[in-house]
């Protein structure tokens, strides 16, 4: 499975939103709903799925799914 | 290790007067939809101005005697209170805790590990046991936060309750199976500043500027230090139960830190335990800090859920920050 797949996946499964509205320029919290625990929940979901620390600071720049895939892209071990 | 012990009677006391989410409502910026989903908290206890630490630690402290079927007060021989909220900075409330219960010439302290108090206090009541020195160790729980609570701060203002939780342990008698198993306590102060009471200390004494700036109150970066907490309480259960050959399919109960229903859900996933395991008393208490554990096995000890003979988790973590997993036979 590759990553934009496995992304879209696990925000699926966490914000329990359709598959349709997971689009690149998707935000978390504002278009898909999710509140600020959720945001550190996933940001914990993409840590384990992909094996990858992702620094605090990191973290809060990944604000839309597009954002999320580019991020695991390029710092994936 | 000369002998073992073992949890003889646990006890509880929360102040009577329960605010829930509603009252909250009328207070301070906040709705009852958005506690429940952020932290699964409806109501917590407060005390009202007549009650200290050690009111509530004496009462807790009565109900596990009275629970206990060979325990009598006249048997403790060691007071250990884990508390961040004393009756005074000193002495220590554990001594308060003593003269109430009129006892005399036995070691009484409190110790200070935020919400891993209870754990750290049963780790530490362990060796004692486990080393011959003592025989009934009396150890407590007990917050007050409602006084220290930042109404201005909506992130952590709906967070906090009072009460107390109180543990006897004993020396296990050689024909019976509950025994404390093993625990760890530990701590990892890079993120000390994630959790605190920011003034009242040697930092910043309380004055008139320390009052206007609100500064005795607690200070938390929640979002931090849910991460934080996820992984430190499943990191230390992980590791205890795998250096005893446990697997979490054997466990019967687990016991967590009650700061948030959503980290108590991490947990279990990550430790791959289902949440009817999981005892959750966030709803009724909201989080009481080092009294969330005894009180949440006072009452699952009520409910028949626990029973004797069952394979317990506790763990816990809090400000330090400090961590830690108690594994028993109750």
């Amino acid at each position: 499975m590759d990553i934009t797949t496995k992304v879209k996946e696990l925000i699926k499964e966490k914000l329990n939103v359709d598959e349709n509205e997971i689009v690149p320029a998707a935000r978390f919290i504002e278009d898909l709903g999710a509140d600020s625990l959720d945001t550190v929940e996933l940001i914990m979901k993409f840590e384990e799925e992909f094996d990858m620390e992702i620094p605090e600071t990191e973290a809060d720049k990944l604000r839309t799914v597009q954002e999320a895939i580019d991020y695991i892209e390029k710092n994936l071990k | 290790m000369k002998y073992r012990a073992m949890i003889d009677s646990v006890g509880h006391y929360v102040p009577k007067k329960i605010v829930n989410n509603f009252d909250l409502e009328k207070k301070t910026d906040t709705n009852d939809e958005w506690i429940k989903t952020r932290t699964g908290m409806f109501e917590r206890h407060y005390v009202d101005d007549t009650e200290a630490a050690s009111d509530l630690a004496f009462k807790a402290t009565e109900n596990a005697i009275y629970s206990s079927n060979t325990t009598t007060k006249q048997d403790i021989d060691m007071i250990i209170v884990a508390t961040v909220t004393s009756d005074h900075p000193f002495p220590a409330t554990a001594c308060i805790l003593q003269k109430r219960l009129g006892l005399k010439d036995i070691p009484a302290f409190d110790i200070c590990a935020g919400c891993s108090g209870f754990i750290y206090a049963l780790d530490i009541a362990k060796q004692y046991i486990e080393n011959g020195i003592a025989k009934t160790i009396l150890v407590v729980g007990v917050e007050i936060l409602s006084q220290l609570i930042n109404w201005a701060d909506r992130g952590t203002n709906i967070l906090f309750g009072d009460g107390a939780g109180a543990a006897i342990i004993t020396r296990t008698p050689s024909n019976c199976i509950s025994h404390i198993i093993d625990s760890k306590i530990t701590a990892d102060g890079t993120d000390w500043e994630l959790l605190l009471q920011v003034a009242g200390g040697s930092r910043i004494p309380a004055s008139p500027d320390s009052i206007r700036k609100n500064a005795h109150t607690i200070y938390m970066e929640g979002n931090k230090i849910f991460k934080l907490a996820v992984r430190a309480m499943s990191g230390v259960t992980a590791e205890v139960l795998k250096r005893n050959n446990v697997s979490t399919k054997d466990i019967d109960w687990v016991v967590p830190h009650q700061a948030n229903l959503r980290i108590i859900e991490s947990v279990a996933e990550k430790l791959n335990i289902p949440m009817s395991r999981m005892i959750v008393t966030i709803d009724k208490f909201a989080n009481t800090s080092s009294a969330s554990v005894p009180i949440t096995i006072s009452v699952a000890l009520k409910q028949n859920m626990i029973k004797r003979g069952d394979m317990v988790v506790l763990t816990a973590f809090g400000a330090g920050l400090t961590f830690g997993t108690v594994l028993l036979r109750y």
